[in-house]
């Protein structure tokens, strides 16, 4: 092997570099500069820890971290199964496969601002298909006034936006593997549960942790939906984390808090996502370890 | 130029350590690359694991002890290293 071909693969990789420190590690070293100081327009003192006390401390911060972790692990608990359910439905070839791919592709489609705006409309109690439908059916459905009614649309909007991810990956999955594995299943006539559990879904792994790091992580920063549908309201019942943090960054300009409260943020999302991949990551090894171990003997 | 991004000597002391650190565990990996082995951690770990572990959780026990006590940070810091030393060696 001639050494200079590696140290080219080397020069390959520095715009890329470039590109990362630009939009990654400068800012956040930004961050974490603004999270030690008070900031007035042109001067800044040094402040220590104060913001990070103050914001650990702060209660309504903390009731946004506890309704966050809610929002992603209820859609997460619902889209992931939903998902694969809907993976397994859709189907294999011709024109049908194609014309069901375009349909649930279109949501994905939909800018985050627009998702909002459509839900906010079609939820109106006036002139809202759903928002009418339900009151004529004897419920008294708002948004605006009522918690539960908030949080159950916006669920099920970040459903309709989403799950058709988590579907595509399962598909695409699914698509890949190989036509023997369901022959030798129909010899061991396998039902159709044990062909899933044994077959269909180990072979998921993969493209299961790409959905759920993506969905958590996603959902985690969910911004602009919440804000066009609810405003965060009623009261703040629907005021998630990085709502509360464009309020205090942009709104009322405290660089030195938000900065704080973005450090906790990011290190929150880096240590649940990393839990997450190590995790899964590592049933799929011990699997293969009992795989091995079982074909030696 | 770099005046907008408002640096301060501990946040400059504080990524040097990080930057420091990182070269360290590279020149260190091409020294004498690691080998994936099982400590006390649930997982087997590679070295830059265990590093990265320990950074993680070493800005937690930050966090904890800023937010809820009134332990100075000198304390933190200390327990981080050698929490670090331990994950590192038997992790």
């Amino acid at each position: 092997m001639d050494k200079r071909e590696y140290q080219w693969a080397w020069l390959m990789v520095l715009p890329v570099l470039v590109l990362v420190a630009f939009s990654a590690v400068i800012p956040l070293m930004t961050v974490v500069n603004y999270s030690l100081q008070d900031i007035l327009g042109r001067s800044s003192f040094f402040v220590g820890s104060e913001w990070f006390k103050e914001t650990l401390n702060n209660p309504r911060l903390q009731s946004a971290l506890l309704r966050q972790f809610a929002f992603s692990f209820t859609i997460l608990a619902i889209q992931i199964p939903l998902g694969i359910g809907i993976a397994l439905l859709m189907p294999k070839r011709g024109w049908q496969a194609s014309a069901v791919l375009i349909l649930i592709t279109m949501p994905l489609l939909v800018p985050w601002n627009v998702v909002g705006s459509i839900w906010q409309i079609f939820t109106r109690g006036d002139i809202g298909l759903a928002g009418f439908t339900i009151r004529e059916l004897g419920y008294d459905y708002n948004i605006t006034a009522n918690a539960v009614d908030a949080w159950v649309t916006i669920i099920i909007m970040d459903i309709w936006h989403w799950t058709p991810l988590v579907a595509l990956l399962c598909y695409s999955g699914l698509r890949s593997i190989p036509e023997a594995y369901f022959q030798a299943a129909r010899i061991d006539r396998a039902s159709k549960w044990a062909t899933f559990r044994y077959i269909q879904l180990p072979k998921l792994t993969n493209v299961l942790v790409i959905a759920v790091l993506l969905r958590f992580m996603h959902s985690f920063m969910i911004y602009a939906e919440p804000f066009v549908l609810t405003g965060g309201g009623p009261g703040s019942s629907t005021t998630f984390l990085s709502q509360s943090l464009a309020t205090m960054a942009i709104a009322q300009q405290d660089l030195g808090p938000s900065a704080a409260f973005s450090i906790i943020y990011f290190l929150i999302i880096l240590a649940v996502s990393y839990v997450f991949y190590v995790t899964i990551m590592n049933m799929q090894k011990e699997k293969a370890a009992q795989q091995g171990a079982g074909g030696a003997e | 130029m770099m005046e907008w991004m408002v640096w301060t000597l501990p946040t400059a002391l504080f990524f040097t350590a990080i930057a420091s650190g990182l070269l360290g565990m590279t020149i260190w990996e091409v020294v004498s690359p690691t080998i994936e082995r099982k400590g006390f951690l649930p997982i087997s770990t590679t070295r830059g694991d265990r590093f990265f572990i320990g950074l993680l959780t070493s800005a937690y026990i930050h966090l904890v002890v800023v937010g809820f006590t009134d332990i100075s940070l000198w304390v933190a810091l200390g327990v981080s290293i050698a929490w670090m030393a331990v994950l590192m060696r038997w992790g």
